[in-house]
């Protein structure tokens, strides 16, 4: 007498000689994942009985019940059973014939180094992508100046359509936050300075150290960084996606330098924007000081002012402002090389932008300090 | 008793849309359009650029909000439904978009996977099997399945992105332009394609195009675009007959020669 076995959608039948394996009900791709976990703990039987293959039972089917079938089919013959299908509808055999010329053997995934390799593989990429940075940096650098130089001698070069566009981009549109940050930082300095000096009654030199600060160091750090956030990121996403979509490869092929452009109009706006920026964001945090110091130190307003032009020489601000285009250049030239080197896909387009705000950030620390040092080397 | 027409439930349209109405702003780009697709046919949808075909497309995908009209998708109204039979029915379709629309950062076999790992609960053992299985079966080859989109050629894409539009074993396909951006070997290959996994798979397909060689190869029907309307439907004899100027060049022209010179000598070749 036959012994039947009923699984998830499929029953196994033994009797006489042979094994009936019976698939019933839907074998689509939705009601698979019981009949899928049945059938891989599915265990030989040890004998070498013929096998039939009986879709008597089977409702209806798609191309991955086709496959589990198929692949059934393979298990039996590899373990010796003789194979035969029996009850075969014409959709199951058109698809069990197209799953099987389509069944090809699957390219295994390279093996996964091991993890020390892949660390010291890791670090050795590092390195040569800083070299490779150096190196693009360089270069960029040096089309920049020949293309200033052809600039000074030719200035119809200078595209003034783009540049007006990226000042009201990145100098016109930021006035708001720049303003804003600024103010509150100068206005938390100043309450800071007041009130740790008060204890030495010394509030007046409030004004002196609040006024050195933001012109020499906080107005510019806080713009350049605002800047760095909110244009290196724009510039770094807008050139990546026009390299996405060979908008870079159409310029080269109209006879165009993507260098003029592209780079030179949004590297002008920021040279352009971020002291005019620095300039507001100055204003901004003395206003902010001013304030804090009627309400919170008590000094008329008239009074400050007077002590800020007597106390706090000019020389703070030129010093200040001065690093703006320095640190213009450098966020646009990084925003702009992280761009160019988008790949195709849009996680690099992410990778990139990241990367582009993280490195000028911190390249913008690096000039405010090396500022610092070639000043005090100057004041002696 | 009178009966309403529109209270009738089986039609025997897999998706039937009556009084489509789309558009933007001030314009309605397409207006009280009826269409419908039938089971197991491949519906070509032509007309002149601009018409609206894929604004159609994407209205009947639910991608664009419609100003007016019902669609059917299975005899059942899609406004009906609830969340959850929406998102039943969707399972149903395959959408291939004119440029393919692969994710940019997967390679094509995870590509495939992407449905299947939302919608199915099966082993990864199975998807990738399956993955694999449906890349063969759209013609590409086994090393392409590591590849990233980036890295194939604009056929490999549309046969990538219409595996993925597969992945799921779709009742309806939904395809924009398949054959724009092939070569003529190509687009004659991909229609080969579309029609042999029509009758394996028992797909029914509907098909926006501009390429009379796919209207001549591979549909059984054919819809005319024009004027915001549906201008003219049947097949491809209706078509040729229609008097309408577009139709006339359009199926008449000189390029329309050149495409039945060469369906001839494939049909003498195939002998
Ligand atoms: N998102 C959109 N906003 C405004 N107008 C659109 C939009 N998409 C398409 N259109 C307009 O709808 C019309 C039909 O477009 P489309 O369906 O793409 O044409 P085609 O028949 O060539 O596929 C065109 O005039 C197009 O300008
Ligand atoms: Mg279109």
């Amino acid at each position: 007498m036959a012994t039947v076995a009923i699984h998830n959608g499929y029953r196994l039948e033994e009797g006489g000689d042979t094994l009936r394996f019976k698939p019933f009900g839907s074998w689509i791709i939705r009601n698979l994942t019981e009949v899928e976990k049945t059938l891989s703990g599915f265990t030989m039987p040890k004998s070498s009985a013929p096998v039939v293959i009986d879709l008597s039972d089977l409702e209806k089917i798609d191309v991955a019940g086709a496959w589990l079938i198929h692949r059934s089919a393979k298990k039996f013959a590899a373990a010796n059973h003789p194979i035969s299908f029996e009850s075969v509808g014409r959709a199951a055999r058109i698809l069990l014939q197209e799953v099987a010329e389509s069944d090809r053997p699957s390219i295994p995934p390279e093996p996964a180094p091991s993890k020390a390799f892949t660390l010291v593989e890791d670090a050795g990429k590092s390195v040569i992508s800083s070299v490779g940075d150096v190196r693009r940096l360089t270069e960029l650098i040096g089309s920049m100046a020949a293309i200033g130089a052809s600039m000074v001698r030719r200035p119809a070069m200078l595209r003034f359509t783009p540049i007006l566009y990226h000042l009201e981009q990145t100098g016109v549109r930021a006035i708001p936050i720049v303003a804003l940050i600024t103010f509150v930082i100068g206005a938390i300095v100043s309450q800071q300075a007041i009130y740790q000096l008060r204890d030495f009654g010394a509030e007046q030199l409030a004004v002196n150290f609040v006024g050195i600060v933001i012109l020499r160091e906080l107005g510019v750090l806080l713009t350049a960084i605002m800047v760095a956030g909110r244009s290196g990121s724009a510039f770094t996403a807008e050139v990546g996606a026009m390299k996405m979509r060979e908008e870079i490869d159409a310029v080269r092929t109209l006879a165009l330098d993507p260098i003029e452009v592209i780079i030179v109009p949004r590297l002008t706006a920021l040279v352009i924007a971020v002291p005019l920026l620095t300039f507001i964001g100055n204003l901004s945090a003395l206003t902010a000081a001013a304030m804090v110091s009627f309400f919170y130190g008590g000094v008329p307003i008239d009074l400050f002012i007077e002590q800020l032009r007597d106390q706090v020489d000019m020389i703070n601000f030129t010093r200040g402002i001065l690093k703006a285009p320095f640190m213009a250049i450098v966020i646009g030239l990084v925003a702009v090389l992280e761009g160019l080197q988008v790949e195709g896909s849009t996680d690099s387009l992410g990778k990139r932008t990241t990367a582009s705000v993280v490195k000028s950030i911190f390249l913008v620390i690096v000039i405010d300090g090396i500022f610092v040092l070639y000043y005090a080397m100057v004041d002696g | 008793m009178a009966i309403n027409p529109r209270a009738i439930k089986t039609t025997g349209y897999l998706l039937e849309a009556q009084g489509l109405t789309v558009g933007f702003g001030p314009v309605n780009i397409i207006e009280n359009l009826d269409i419908q697709l039938k089971r197991s046919e491949i519906l070509g949808v032509v007309g002149p650029s601009g018409t609206g075909k894929s604004v159609m497309m994407r209205a009947l995908i639910g991608l664009l909000p419609r100003r007016g009209g019902r669609i059917r998708y299975f005899g059942r109204d899609i406004d009906k439904l609830s969340l959850s039979a929406r998102r039943k029915v969707e399972r149903r379709w395959g959408v291939l978009f004119q440029h393919g629309a692969l994710f940019s950062s997967l390679t094509v076999k995870e590509n495939v996977q992407v449905p299947m790992r939302e919608h199915m609960d099966i082993s990864q053992e199975l998807m990738d099997e399956l993955a694999e299985l449906t890349l063969s079966m759209v013609g590409l080859a086994p090393n392409a399945g590591a590849k990233l989109p980036s890295e194939l050629s604009g056929g490999m894409i549309k046969r990538a992105a219409l595996a993925r539009a597969l992945a799921l074993n779709p009742d309806i396909l939904f395809l924009d332009e398949p054959t724009s951006g092939l070569d003529p070997v190509g687009a004659a290959e991909f229609d080969e394609l579309i029609t042999s996994l029509k009758e394996t798979l028992g797909l029914s397909v509907f098909m926006v195009t501009h390429d009379l060689g796919s209207l001549y190869r591979a549909c059984t029907r054919i819809a005319v675009l024009g004027g915001k309307k549906v201008m003219v439907e049947g097949d491809l004899d209706t078509i040729l007959a229609y008097d309408d100027p577009w139709v006339q060049s359009y199926f008449h022209g000189n390029r329309a020669q050149t495409v039945q010179v060469q369906m001839a000598e494939e049909d003498k070749a195939l002998v």
